[in-house]
């Protein structure tokens, strides 16, 4: 009979993310056939009573686990790619997935540098001969098109210089389009966001914060692509720590959980101690030891190790 | 014992055939310039030589033209470092406060990097009170993607602020949409056609166009994103399925700019030397000359494919371009112009 301590142990030891290979070795290796047996029976979120008698992996769980185990070689494998084509890839995957998706589209085209973004094109027309945002285009309508399309185009300056006053009036005219309803149809807003450079962008929402006493991506709740635009372009570790948690939560959609991966592989060599440093002021204890309670086995290690790099 | 490694059947008419284009290939490039390149220029003594003719009162333009109309990029751009290592002065500045008026402004366009020059004719099209959309549709539409991304950072570099932005900047609408767009772009560069896709996407520009209400969403989409081997493919089909050109069609609100500058886009895609011959015929044609235009067409295509433009130019006029341009122009700016087009001292 399989110990009901050892049962908890196991089901800890594949759902999470990754999987807990030292628990299922020391554990699942040492089972006789019996015991193998009364953790089938024992487990009907994973073993289903079939007819013809006996507990059969439930399909749907047996795919879950398959995605658990590549955790780590997905990991491995997208840490090892050249970052362009990391991107392009990524951005893609991200086309291909649908609407739910189309925010890493945002994040990679606003979090990248302007030569990195560049890279990811370059590197897109190799892979799938094609431009970025020909594909983007073609398979996005109604106004999130023409802000993905000119979010990715972006070719932004990179310099410090800005002119202020420009930054005030753009403010206003941003705080003006979120007031009339539909930001994301106003040609003005997609002008700023797509064109402006990232320190002319943040003196914007510096300024916003000074006229109506918000945060320009609190007022912008009811448009989310356009929210997390502004939270890449203008608080890009706050975006960050906030996906990073949101796939940690427990039971969490797919597609969601799979951000731990991307942003810390993306993000691991550029500012990773900037993320980690936010997202304990955000959420009061470590990334580290959030990743320690919610990963398992090489995956987790490998992440860890990631995110120690540079202190 | 023979090392020679050759093939047991061959055709010789496709290898003669084939070695024929190669030849003509590489013969293309170096005959499409018009200017004449000094072939042993002393870097230091041109320097020396422009100094000289900067020097005291008045200035010595004819010496200006024979050396600076007779250099190539890389050269001109070693006569400036030459200059500057001499003199410890910017030769650029020296020959702005020393020429003035059409003459000045062909010889301080010519003797900047390619590049640069882009750079600044695009921030002069963007400044212009209305603004110059035919050159900023020039620019991103001829240039290959890898020479427009050059051109941006110049801009960049140039202005600290990105091309797209002081084009959105000065722009509105549906206008504004199509130049960002069209600036914006880093096109696919392969010479692959999907000629299904071609075919669906000459039909929504069709059906965009018929419309009334002119859909012009598809059409940027398509004209700004695609790359231009498929362009040239779907105005091809177009063509096929509607017996006429797509620049046809799109001519029926003469007011309308943004009708303009899709016509100006697609010509400049399809036949970029087409699209100069008809700029430098409409630049001088008539009551005085367009010179902006004109010295814009013969500084920035003399070392790329003005002679090809020569050509189409004495097809359609009957009368050579250096002749219409003698004619039309005079003085330091006629001669500066003329040795660009090629002619011999």
């Amino acid at each position: 009979m399989a110990l009901p301590d050892e049962l908890e142990a196991l089901t800890n030891a594949f759902s999470g993310h990754g999987i807990h290979e030292q628990t299922l070795i020391s554990i699942l290796g040492k089972w006789h056939p019996e015991e193998r047996k009364s953790f089938r029976k024992g487990s009907p979120n994973l073993f289903i009573e079939d007819e013809r008698n006996f507990e059969r992996w439930d399909d749907h769980r047996v795919k879950l686990l398959k995605h658990e185990f590549m955790r780590f070689k997905n990991a491995v494998v997208l840490w090892t790619m050249h970052p362009w084509e990391r991107d392009a890839r990524l951005a893609k995957e991200a086309l291909k997935k649908g609407p739910q998706s189309y925010g890493i589209i945002i994040e990679i085209a606003c979090t990248r540098s302007a030569e990195e973004l560049l890279g990811a094109r370059r590197a897109y027309h190799s892979l799938f001969d094609h431009s970025m945002e020909e594909d983007v285009a073609q398979h996005i309508n109604g106004c999130e098109r023409k802000l993905l399309v000119a979010l990715v185009s972006a070719y932004r300056y990179e310099g410090s210089k800005f002119r202020d006053d420009a930054a005030k009036s753009e403010a206003e005219t941003l705080s003006n389009a979120i007031k009339n309803g539909k930001p994301i149809e106003d040609d003005e807003v997609i002008r700023i966001l797509a064109t402006r450079s990232k320190p002319h962008l943040q003196a914007i929402y510096k300024h916003y914060m000074e006229i109506s006493g918000q945060n320009i991506d609190e007022d912008l709740d009811a448009d989310l692509l356009l929210k997390e635009t502004v939270q890449c372009l203008c608080t890009p570790q706050q975006y960050f720590s906030k996906v990073l948690d949101m796939a940690m939560q427990k039971d969490v959609e797919k597609n969601t959980k799979k951000a731990l991966t991307r942003v810390i592989v993306t993000r691991a060599d550029t500012d990773m101690k900037e993320i980690k440093d936010e997202y304990h002021n955000q959420y009061g204890f470590s990334l580290s030891k959030k990743i320690e309670d919610t990963a398992h086995g090489n995956y987790k290690d490998f992440l860890l190790t990631l995110i120690a790099r540079g202190g | 014992m023979a090392t020679l490694v050759a093939p047991d059947q061959f055709s010789p008419v496709e290898d003669a055939e084939a070695l024929r284009k190669a030849c003509k290939e590489i013969s293309f490039a170096l005959t499409m310039a018009t200017i004449i390149v000094a072939k042993d220029a002393s870097v230091h003594e041109d320097a020396q030589a422009l100094r000289k003719a900067c020097q005291g009162w008045g200035t010595d333009e004819k010496a200006i033209i024979k050396i600076l109309g007779h250099r190539n990029a890389t050269q001109r751009k070693q006569i400036r470092q030459a200059y500057e290592e001499l003199y410890e002065e910017d030769l650029v500045k020296r020959l702005e406060s020393e020429l003035s008026g059409d003459f000045e402004r062909a010889v301080y366009r010519w003797i900047l990097d390619p590049a640069d020059r882009d750079a600044v004719l695009a921030n002069v099209a963007v400044k212009k009170a209305e603004l110059n959309y035919h050159v900023i549709i020039e620019i991103s539409c001829i240039l290959s993607p890898e020479e427009l991304l050059v051109v941006r950072r110049a801009y960049q570099s140039r202005f600290k602020r990105s091309l797209e932005e002081d084009v959105a900047a000065h722009t509105t609408g549906d206008l504004r949409q199509l130049l960002v767009a069209l600036v914006s772009a880093y096109r696919y560069d392969g010479h692959e056609v999907n000629e299904r896709l071609a075919k669906s996407e000459a039909e929504i520009l069709h059906d965009a166009i018929k419309d009334k209400a002119f859909n012009h969403e598809e059409v940027t989409r398509i004209l700004t994103t695609r790359s231009k081997t498929q362009l040239r493919a779907i105005f091809n089909r177009y063509k096929d399925e509607h017996d006429t050109s797509i620049t046809k069609n799109l001519s029926g609100d003469p007011r309308s700019d943004l009708q303009k500058a899709l016509r100006t886009a697609i010509r400049c895609i399809n036949d970029p030397k087409k699209y100069f011959e008809k700029l430098v015929r409409n630049a001088i044609k008539g009551v005085g000359t367009d010179d902006e235009a004109l010295t814009r067409v013969i500084v920035t295509r003399a070392e790329r494919d003005l002679t090809g433009i020569k050509e189409l130019y004495y097809l359609r006029n009957s009368v050579s371009l250096d002749h219409a341009v003698a004619k039309e122009t005079s003085g330091d700016y006629k001669a500066f112009l003329l040795a660009l087009l090629g002619k011999e001292d």
